[in-house]
């Protein structure tokens, strides 16, 4: 488990709720307030995406909405920035392997 | 030295400190070496010893004649370069900012550790304060052995491996 | 359908959140967007107390910063307009924003436009550098900072700059185990009493040293790093291999200046403020009337600069708008004075000399 419990600046002990969503079809959990990235960190997945070409891993680089590298499809939509994108309950998330497809839009 | 390793020479370290006679009464050694636009360390002290002047660029020199030793200065330097020292019979007192966890207590053993990070003893932890004036930054005061003077810095729980 | 705005802020980070103080206390209607769901920008990752002076809140915690720099804006409701979680994704040169908030596009037209946004982190090529588990610092910082998430449990900083030296602290704090601080230049780049504080830690700060390359499958498992000569070219026989479950690059910022490309106002290649800036008058208007540049946006610095700057901005473009602030003459001198101050020093003078070639053009043009 890699979320920080004790802090000596932060505080990171208050109770949160508990944001149920999918991960590649497994049920998972993460708090309210986190991001897909972080909610995904913290169960030590780093493998977010599979670059286009040469289909090589990738995970998150900047965590601030700059990069790209953090793509995933999100309930179908693809080439969702999961950094900045807050977690919600009963979100399918998974990993995104190509450019991304068309959608309908919901 | 310092530009590549990230630790003073002894010499700049003696450089800070007034001396033993001075030393019986507890005062600031602050060890801010470089030129950085700061100065919280002269804003903060109650009692004006420690000078940077309109350019906030200066290095601070302390005036020892007012310097009280009340360690104000010591949790108010975002550098945590200030500690307060004071000789005793044979030992010294140190006041020192420390930011991590387990907080000190007092009557426990820690290790003493060097500007290398380098464990050069024991610290007997006398005493820890946190006010929220201070922001999380604890003071300890502690007390090493007198030989340590010029090589103590900072503590180490003796848990960490 | 599009909405019509006076001035509009893009980037609620120091920069934004001073600039739409200022602009609101002199009476003008402020709209500021920003992509994220906190407002604050790099502030509110910063757990150590800033440098600076009082008038920067130096020895506050930047996260603290934030929460006040938030207060203020929020003290003028009804002059200012905040949109969060939203993305500005086009700026057109009749000063037309897209902006895109989840799923959904709006179009503003705005009367002046200041863009705030900050900075990116640079990456550094090396063999493996895409392995996930290969992240910028202040990446890290945001996850265990902002979310309470490790990057891993034994990490090794590449890069010795203010960035490198403070994010290793943190990291430690957050009960990381830095193993090294690796630098490629000859000195350590950060301030020597960030440095000190780690080194005093255990932390090995090693200069003249560069990341080879990183090993690993999936994700990163190992590291190797080189020392480097003179020349800057590896010494064969000094490679050393690193046991991480992480690797954080903190090798420096670039402006981001996509909007203001888009917008077509000049930008200028200055190495020393990070990159393509934007060429700005002393208001911080660009070469296009009505839209400024301010804060790292505008060149690599501070926080501490970055709120004088947003302060200056936020004036600036409110008087544009016919909205002069009661003290507009003597704020505009004290915070000129702020910012020299600010710069004065040895660290300051890569900033000065950036903006000496900053200027150089503008003479020309
Ligand atoms: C990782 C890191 C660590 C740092 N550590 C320190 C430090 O310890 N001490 C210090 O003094 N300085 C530090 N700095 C520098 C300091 O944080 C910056 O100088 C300061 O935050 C710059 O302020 P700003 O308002 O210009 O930009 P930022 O704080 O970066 O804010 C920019 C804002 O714009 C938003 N934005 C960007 N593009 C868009 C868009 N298209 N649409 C909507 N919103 C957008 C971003 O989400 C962000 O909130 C650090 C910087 C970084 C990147
Ligand atoms: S110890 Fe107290 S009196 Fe001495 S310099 Fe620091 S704040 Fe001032
Ligand atoms: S507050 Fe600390 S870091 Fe800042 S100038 Fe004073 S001693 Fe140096
Ligand atoms: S990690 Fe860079 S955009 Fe998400």
């Amino acid at each position: 488990m890699m979320r920080i419990k004790e802090h000596p600046i932060l505080d990171f002990s208050k109770e949160r709720k508990i944001i149920r969503f999918t991960f590649n079809g497994q049920e998972v959990y993460g708090y309210e307030g986190d991001t897909i990235a972080s909610a995904l960190s913290a169960l030590g997945v780093k493998e977010f995406s599979v670059s286009i070409k040469h289909k090589r891993p990738r995970g998150f680089y900047c965590a601030i909405g700059n990069c790209s590298s953090c793509h995933m499809i999100v309930d179908g939509v693809p080439n969702v920035k999961t950094c900045i994108t807050l977690l919600k309950e009963g979100m399918k998330v998974e990993t995104q392997t190509n450019k991304g497809e068309l959608y309908d839009l919901k | 030295m310092l530009n590549q390793y990230g630790y003073p020479s002894p010499e700049q370290v003696k450089s800070k400190f007034p001396s033993l006679e001075i030393l019986v009464k507890p005062k600031a050694i602050v060890e801010c070496y470089e030129k950085i636009p700061c100065n919280p360390c002269s804003t903060s002290c109650p009692f004006k010893a420690i000078t940077i002047g309109e350019d906030i660029n200066n290095t601070p020199v302390v005036d020892f004649d007012k310097c009280t030793g009340c360690g104000i200065c010591v949790y108010s330097c975002p550098g945590l370069a200030i500690t307060v020292c004071e000789v005793l019979e044979d030992k010294v007192r140190f006041k020192i900012p420390y930011e991590f966890l387990p907080i000190p207590k007092q009557g426990e053993l820690w290790h003493a550790v060097n500007r290398k990070g380098e464990v050069i003893g024991e610290a007997y932890i006398e005493k820890v304060t946190l006010t929220p004036r201070q922001d999380k930054t604890q003071l300890v005061q502690v007390l090493v052995d007198k030989e340590l003077l010029y090589e103590f810095v900072t503590i180490r729980s003796q848990d960490y491996e | 359908m599009i909405l019509n705005r006076d001035l509009v802020i893009i980037g609620a980070g120091p920069s934004g959140l001073c600039a739409a103080k200022m602009a609101a206390e002199a009476g003008q209607k402020v709209l500021l967007i920003d992509r994220n769901p906190q407002l604050g920008g790099q502030l509110i990752k910063q757990t150590h107390m800033f440098f600076g002076s009082e008038k920067q809140y130096a020895k506050t915690r930047g996260f603290d910063i934030a929460k006040k720099l938030i207060d203020d804006v929020k003290k003028y409701p009804d002059l200012v307009e905040i949109w969060d979680n939203s993305t500005v994704v086009g700026l057109y040169s009749d000063k037309v924003l897209t902006v895109l908030t989840g799923e959904t596009y709006r179009k503003v037209q705005a009367k002046a436009i200041i863009v705030a946004t900050g900075a990116s982190e640079k990456v550094l090529a090396f063999e493996n550098n895409d392995l996930p588990g290969i992240y910028g610092a202040g990446a890290v910082q945001t996850l265990m900072n902002v979310y309470g998430v490790k990057p891993g449990e034994k990490i090794v900083m590449v890069g010795s700059g203010n960035i490198g030296l403070i994010v290793s602290y943190q990291l430690m704090q957050a009960g990381v185990k830095v193993l090294a601080v690796i630098e490629a230049a000859k000195v350590i780049g950060g301030y020597k009493v960030h440095a000190s504080k780690l080194r005093r830690l255990g932390v090995d700060i090693i200069t003249s040293c560069t990341i080879k390359k990183a090993i690993g499958k999936d994700k990163v498992e190992k590291i190797v790093t080189v020392r480097l000569n003179e020349k800057w070219e590896e010494i064969p026989g000094t490679e050393k291999e690193y046991e991480v479950d992480a690797v954080c690059i903190a090798v420096g910022l670039s402006p981001l200046t996509n909007l203001l490309a888009m917008i077509g106002c000049e930008l200028k290649y200055v190495g020393e403020l990070g990159g393509l800036v934007p060429v700005l008058s002393k208001d911080y208007e660009t070469t296009i009337e009505g839209v400024y540049a301010c804060g790292d946006a505008s060149g690599i610095e501070e926080a501490s600069s970055a709120m004088v700057e947003g302060y200056i901005t936020g004036l600036a473009a409110a008087k544009k708008l016919g909205k002069v602030h009661p003290q507009y003459d003597e704020l505009m001198v004290d915070l000129r004075k702020q910012l020299d101050i600010l710069r004065s020093g040895p660290f300051g003078e890569k900033i000065r000399k950036g903006l000496a070639k900053l200027e150089g053009v503008k003479e020309v043009c």
